[in-house]
């Protein structure tokens, strides 16, 4: 693993993670309390909206209504796989960050770094499905199978934006990747894995158009039965899972912490708040798309094009 | 008192791995939910895609788990839809010969594990390369094509068999609904 | 952890999908058995590489090929399960023995 890594390393990504997550959960309070915004998608989870400075407190209060409710359970429930769902996709989340590089180097630099973080972010297919699964009921149950559907569909398209970054590198090594974008990003020269990657992102996190496995038409889908701190759990990791998409588009696509003046930690934080504001302001407004649809989508689209990228990185690397 | 050396822990890990891959490997059968039995396979292959992490090969072990995942959860849809009991909430048993098969395992077992003692296993020669990956890479782009082309051609061929048997249209009812 | 540690572990994998194998009736929890069975193969091959021959890649490949039988095992396993599930009704072994149709 080559020099140890410094104690506080892991701690500064478990922060930057949280504050990215946070920051996410009041971008969308703020823009859901915008006059213009009438999307009805996450009314639910923000009942006390009354303009948009109010409403940035909403997560905060949020949290600390679910840190007092008390459980709300369902008969016949598996208890032990809906923990482990909720705990695994926070685990997961923070997992999948651990390649990412923070400044020069990530908490751990391994050599197949881009198979390490979706290997770890694929864990959101189980997170989600043991949570549907487990409470024993319709919605949540729908809502897992929904996921899958839409895992299907977007984590093809995702695995080839991936490895067109890791071959434009020639290394899957997080580090090398980012060394190689000295000169061009990847995101300019390779805008159609890019944009494949950020619509693989929304679809990894359910954020935006693809809620469905959350949505309201199915009364909250897979976090339908979830109450108080299993929620609050529920949602910082989907909040932190967003955060660490987001943050994973800036060494693979952004050049990682290069840009001038400004120490690399804070480029990185910078470009990664700026995909994650992306990210979030895209959700809000747009239709939910069903997963058929999205997997049509995808598999006509999306896999073709970024397949044709794949072909044009390899011939110009090669 | 000196700190344990990084061989002792490496060794500790991995028994503890080994561990939880065979127990979640008894555990498929023991449990009466079926969501339960495909999470303990998944949890003893992820186990054994960590293990492969202990030897060099992380690429591969990162590869198992990956796809693994990937996989016990369409199997998962599958045990749901196919099984008369998926919660377990009933406790039943589906199971024939069950005495036979599991002395059979067993003297399965003791066989081969007598072997792994008493095979004289040749020396260990050359040293791992720098990049596992890579020569894994080079290796079936290289001398192992036939490999890789034998591989893309059963997938291939699986994707277009299992469409044929899975859609309701069949193989000979042609077209239309 | 020696290769005789890695192939014990493999050997106890191998013994137990192969006791899923043998005494389950239902086809899904068959396949299971047989994914268990290769899980072992796969321990096996990564030890063959790294404590026999790191050298040449023989084993890495035998590893991918392993992941890749897993696979396709799987995807026709369902699909025959979901053929003869269409035609008759049956997921279970024993009742799909005969080839009376």
């Amino acid at each position: 693993m080559g020099e140890a890594t410094p104690l506080w390393a892991p701690i500064a990504l478990l922060g930057a993670l949280c504050a990215l997550g946070l920051a996410a959960a009041v971008l969308d309070a703020v823009l859901s309390g915008l006059p213009t915004a009438s999307h009805p998608g996450d009314a639910v989870e923000s009942p006390l909206r009354s303009g948009p400075l109010s409403a940035a407190g909403d997560p905060f209060r949020e949290a600390a209504r679910l840190l007092v409710q008390q459980r709300r359970r369902t008969s016949l429930a598996d208890t032990l796989l809906v923990r482990v769902g909720v705990c695994g996709l926070l685990v997961v989340a923070v997992l999948a960050g651990v390649v990412l590089p923070l400044g020069d180097r990530p908490v751990a630099d391994l050599a197949a770094g881009v198979v390490w973080f979706n290997a770890m972010e694929v864990g959101a297919w189980g997170a989600l499905w043991l949570t549907g699964w487990g409470a024993n009921s319709v919605y949540p149950l729908v809502g897992g199978y929904r996921f899958l559907a839409q895992g299907m569909a977007y984590e093809l398209p995702h695995m080839f934006a991936l490895i067109t970054a890791a071959l434009g590198a020639g290394s899957l090594r997080v580090g090398d990747v980012v060394a190689a974008q000295r000169g061009l990003w990847f995101a300019v020269w390779m805008p159609v894995a890019f944009a494949v990657y950020l619509v693989s992102a929304l679809a990894m996190a359910f954020w935006g158009p693809m809620r469905g496995p959350v949505g309201p038409d199915i009364a909250g889908g897979v976090r339908a039965e979830l109450s108080g701190p299993d929620r609050l759990l529920f949602q910082a990791g989907r909040h932190l899972l967003l955060a660490v998409v987001a943050a994973a588009a800036v060494p693979l696509f952004l050049g990682g912490g290069a840009g001038p003046l400004l120490p690399p930690w804070l480029w990185t934080s910078l470009k990664t708040a700026a995909v994650l504001a992306l990210l979030v302001w895209s959700g809000r407004g747009l239709p939910t798309v069903r997963m058929d649809r999205f997997m049509w989508l995808s598999w006509l689209v999306l896999i073709p094009a970024a397949l044709a990228q794949l072909l044009v990185v390899a011939v110009v690397v090669g | 008192m000196t700190a344990p050396p990084a061989a002792f822990w490496a060794s500790a890990a991995f028994w503890g791995l080994a561990a939880v891959a065979v127990a979640c490997g008894v555990a498929v059968f023991v449990v009466d939910s079926m969501a339960r039995a495909t999470f303990a396979l998944l949890a003893s292959l992820i186990a054994v895609g960590l293990s492969l992490l202990l030897i060099d090969l992380e690429y591969l072990g990162l590869v198992v788990i990956l796809m693994m995942i990937m996989e016990m959860l369409v199997m998962a849809v599958f045990m749901i839809m196919y099984m008369m009991n998926p919660a377990g909430l009933m406790p039943m048993k589906m199971v024939h010969n069950n005495r036979g098969a599991a002395l059979i395992a067993g003297t399965v077992f003791v066989l081969l594990a007598s072997g792994v003692f008493l095979v004289p296993w040749p020396e260990r020669t050359g040293t791992t390369p720098a990049d596992p990956a890579h020569a894994l890479g080079l290796s079936i782009m290289g001398p192992k094509m036939l490999v890789m082309m034998i591989v893309g051609v059963a997938i291939l061929a699986t994707m277009v068999s299992t469409t044929v048997l899975a859609t309701d249209r069949g193989r000979r009812r042609g077209k239309g609904p | 952890m020696g290769l005789q540690a890695f192939l014990l572990l493999a050997c106890a994998l191998f013994s137990v999908g192969l006791y899923g194998v043998l005494s389950q009736q239902s086809i899904v929890m068959l396949m299971m058995g047989l994914e268990l069975m290769i899980n072992g193969l796969i321990a096996a091959g990564g030890a063959f590489w790294y404590h026999v021959a790191p050298a040449a890649a023989d084993g890495q490949v035998l590893v991918l090929v392993a992941v890749t039988v897993m696979a396709l095992e799987m995807a026709m396993g369902f699909a025959v399960t979901t053929a003869i599930f269409r035609a008759r009704e049956v997921d279970i072994t024993d009742e799909a023995g005969d080839l009376r149709g």
